[in-house]
């Protein structure tokens, strides 16, 4: 496999500009000739597809909801960084290039954090320019909020709501493009495999998801912008149909997959409630600006939160992280809980949870100000736990959020496979370990408005066009493979549904390639992973037929592939012999808990390229090099 | 908590559909309205019957896929709320419960309780947005505006495109839903330019799309989930007259 990151040469801040000067252009009379695949119509894949039809190319797009306007990235609440330095408080590129590569602990690309610093000023502009309704100040200029692993104030938002109007904003684009019949939107439809030909990417094999019918679609390029595979662990923030199965599709037509082990455990998000639990559901990080984190000095401790004394609290952020309080990142914060959680002093019935109090903040600021701030997430906490926030304090604990690893890319956002091209939180590039709060905003619109229509380019004018359409032996052959696997799933009357499946996965996934890991763990769900797989086979009940709306269908085909996703997860945990960033291995830390990396041995992306089925992928190296900033120990004491 | 369910069921849009009736015992109060059917469903597959079909995706009250009128009311009782974030907490053991779909001549039933609500994507196709494309934007910061009038914008652009609002509708408009796009938009200088032509295409392409006239009966603002304001009507209105009186 060829991992070539195809980084420019030349000062860290000249890449970009020398760059796009270099990169050759498609005339503007032939872009239409050209048709672009984009699967994905959430900030990246929507901002991308509606940015090449404004260019004239000739775009299909492609989700799984009844509207491009539902994908997951609608529900981000907190907001959306930008290098803008509004706030005169001493923000600049630099700093937030800085900020994004300590924070995903040394193991992205510095070429493309600094490219994603660079436009993020582009973003906020081009989002405004839209009618983005973002918080103001009384004067009419834009407000902006601290948020975690950051010493300024550098994050637009509307209120709790900031993905939603973002993705709204993607949307409209979108819909104009529509319109104007540049982009043609294919929804309730699931790609479900990738046609390669030749060595390029070509096109790739849908299902619809009303009718049942299996089509094949023939493009220049494919963009795939389908999200993360957080939803592997079953209880997670995403939304429930946010899947692998693109991606995964990909990875075994020969697309590399990065640095898989490499997840976020949110710090705040509510507690699981019992075990009919679906989802999870995240409180935004921007409540940890104005609340406390604590749990009580002593384990077993019974009283009501209200009822026990400010000297039988720690507010164990605080006191561990000074300099950074409420505010470290979200991977420190949340084995912190985790820690104070194993430690016995969790809250909460199940003892698995952790109390975030604005008592303080209500002193200090009045709750007609905290309901301004936080309104929608108060309303949202009470609706599900039937608790008043104002009242008494919540509840918190971890949850799966986002996955920083992905389909590996190039500088230029393309896989190892010609044409296919990955974007948003798909890929693997921009976050490295850790992501911070704030950044998967501008990372999807990054890609989609202002990288991928560049670098896109650039391969369709030396690539040229696709000689092969649909009638091709590859997209028979491949629509046929995808037929043959949607018949080996419809109509097996096990005994268990294909969320028995997900539930038994996620929990093996939690418990040993959650917040903590370790060796012997990871070695047990290797065994228990492709036994649970083969029991899927053997038992699982997928009544009524593939020619029809099929909900268990749909959610058996996802299963299947997160059963074998899964493993290659904790493969590549299990060979990352190091704790950074979200990767915590219990055999490498200090004696104060604190994550040990690995320079020496592990300053790599590790790349897994898929052998065949029933045979070990290969791990493959992209070494990351650091050129502009030393790699040192992250501290946020 | 022990209930027993009415539920819609139909296997497509040709064929007709019926309420069926089915027992759902032992619900935990603090279940989600969507987990209690989730569990009903895992209980149908293990007596080999077919699971009943309905949209959701996000689980938080924001995506806007999910729907469902429950006992006769969009999103069902709770007032600004979504069917994800209803719990069970807010029925009693014994009640029977009615779900139907979301019911339009402009929705048409696609499974039991999902619905096709693609004819307000196309709405927003028809004018919904601010023309510009990417790139060659003016700074952010040179365009103030008033905190109060962004506070506005917000408040109409935090529609979520459920279609609550025509399914509580007896005409079953989408006044609300077209009036809360163009709000959001006419509220802040960068949708000034095309506000009338907005107005005027928008609605036009509800009437299209076989959306009834406004009732004036504000059943749409009583059920939106992010109880969003029947005033945007009213403003809507006097910009499609404005726009007809201008030849827009």
């Amino acid at each position: 496999m060829r991992l070539e990151s195809g980084v420019p040469s030349g000062p860290l801040a000249d890449k970009w500009d020398k760059h796009r000067a270099e990169m050759k252009l498609v005339n503007p009379a032939n872009k239409r000739r050209f048709r672009i695949i984009v699967v994905g119509s959430g900030l990246a894949g929507g901002s991308a597809a509606a940015s090449l039809a404004e260019l004239g190319y000739d775009v299909d797009c492609f989700c799984f909801q009844d509207s491009p306007r539902r994908a997951h990235s609608i529900a981000a609440q907190g907001g959306i960084n930008a290098a803008k330095n509004y706030q005169n408080d001493g923000d600049s590129i630099w700093r937030l290039f800085y900020d994004t590569i300590k924070g995903g602990d040394y193991r992205s690309r510095e070429a493309n954090v600094y490219r994603l610093a660079q436009v993020s000023v582009n973003i906020i502009d081009q989002c405004v320019a839209q009618g983005v309704p973002f918080a103001r100040e009384y004067g009419g200029l834009l407000d902006n909020r601290s948020f975690g692993g950051a010493q300024v104030s550098r994050t637009f938002y509307a209120r709790g709501q900031t993905g939603q109007q973002l993705l709204l904003g993607a949307y409209q684009a979108l819909s104009r493009q529509i319109h104007a019949k540049k982009v043609t939107m294919h929804t309730r439809t699931e790609m479900l495999d990738l046609v390669v030909s030749g060595g390029r990417a070509v096109g790739i094999i849908t299902r619809n998801l009303v009718t049942g019918e299996i089509l094949s679609w023939a493009g220049d390029a494919v963009v795939l912008a389908t999200g993360g595979y957080g939803n592997a662990f079953y209880l997670s923030t995403n939304a429930k149909g946010c899947n692998v199965t693109a991606s995964f599709r990909a990875y075994k037509r020969g697309a590399g997959f990065a640095n898989p082990c490499f997840t976020q455990i949110h710090p705040t998000c509510i507690p699981v409630s019992g075990e009919y639990q679906s989802k999870l559901t995240l409180m935004s990080e921007s409540l940890r600006n104005d609340g406390r984190v604590w749990v009580p000095t002593e384990g077993g401790d019974q009283r009501a939160p209200t009822a026990i004394p400010e000297a039988e609290r720690d507010y164990y952020l605080e006191r561990r992280y000074p300099s950074f309080g409420n505010l470290v990142p979200r991977d420190v914060a949340s084995r912190a809980a985790k820690r104070v959680c194993d430690e016995g002093r969790g809250v909460g019935k199940s003892g698995l949870g952790v109390y975030l109090d604005f008592n303080d903040a209500i002193k200090r600021m009045g709750k007609d100000v905290v309901e301004q701030k936080y309104g929608n997430l108060f309303h949202m906490y009470q609706k599900i736990t039937d608790e008043n926030p104002y009242a008494t304090p919540m509840r918190i604990f971890p949850a799966v959020h986002y996955t920083m690893g992905g389909l590996w890319v190039d500088y230029n956002l393309m896989s190892n496979v010609p044409g296919l091209h990955v974007i948003g939180e798909a890929n693997f590039s921009d976050h490295g370990a850790n992501r911070l709060g704030a950044s998967a905003l501008m990372q999807g619109l990054a890609d989609g408005y202002f990288v991928l229509p560049y670098t896109i380019g650039n391969y369709l004018a030396t690539a040229g066009p696709s000689p092969v359409k649909t009638d091709h032996d590859d997209f028979s052959r491949t629509a046929a493979e995808v037929s043959d696997r949607t018949r080996r799933l419809v109509g097996r009357k096990g005994h268990r549904t294909p969320d028995h499946f997900h539930r038994a996965l996620g929990q093996i996934l939690w418990d040993h390639c959650g917040m903590g890991r370790n060796s012997a763990g990871l070695e047990k769900a290797l065994k228990e992973i492709p036994a649970l797989r083969q029991e899927f086979w053997e038992d699982v009940c997928v009544l009524g037929g593939d020619r029809e709306y099929n909900v268990a269908l749909e959610h058996a085909g996802r299963v299947a592939d997160f059963l074998e996703f899964g493993e290659i997860m904790v493969r590549d945990a299990l060979e990352r012999r190091e704790s950074c960033g979200g990767h915590f291995r219990e055999e490498y830390r200090t004696s104060e808990g604190e994550a040990v990396r690995d320079d020496e041995g592990h300053a790599h992306a590790a790349v897994w390229e898929f052998q065949g089925a029933d045979k070990a992928p290969v791990r493959h190296r992209e070494e990351m090099s650091f050129e502009f900033v030393t790699p040192s120990t992250r501290s946020y004491k | 908590m022990n209930l027993v369910l009415k539920v819609w069921r139909q296997r497509n849009a040709e064929e007709p559909g019926q309420l069926e009736t089915i027992e759902a015992p032992s619900i935990n109060p603090d279940m989600s309205f969507l987990e209690m059917l989730d569990v009903v469903n895992e209980r149908l597959v293990a007596e080999n019957k077919e699971p009943i079909a309905y949209d959701h995706d996000c689980r938080e009250g924001i995506c806007g896929a999910c729907s469902l009128v429950i006992n006769g009311v969009a999103h069902g009782p709770d007032r600004g709320t979504t069917t994800c974030q209803l719990h069970m907490r807010r029925f009693h053991s014994g009640d029977e419960i009615v779900i139907e779909p979301f019911r339009a001549r402009a929705f048409p039933v696609i499974r039991d309780l999902v619905v096709d609500r693609s004819s307000l994507d196309r709405i927003i196709q028809s004018g919904g947005y601010v023309s510009v494309s990417t790139g060659g934007t003016p700074d952010a910061n040179e365009i103030p505006i008033p905190k109060r009038a962004a506070d506005v914008a917000m408040d109409a652009a935090a529609c979520i495109g459920c279609g609550a609002c025509v399914a509580a509708c007896k005409n079953a408009s989408a006044m609300l839903f077209v009036s809360a796009k163009a709000a959001h938009l006419a509220h802040i200088p960068q949708g000034a330019p095309e506000r009338l032509e907005r107005a005027r295409s928008m609605v036009a392409r509800m009437d299209e799309e076989t959306f009834g006239a406004c009732t004036n009966t504000s059943d749409c603002e009583a059920v939106c989930p992010k109880e969003i304001s029947i005033e945007f009507i009213g403003e809507l209105n006097r910009d499609f007259r404005q726009a007809l009186l201008a030849g827009r």
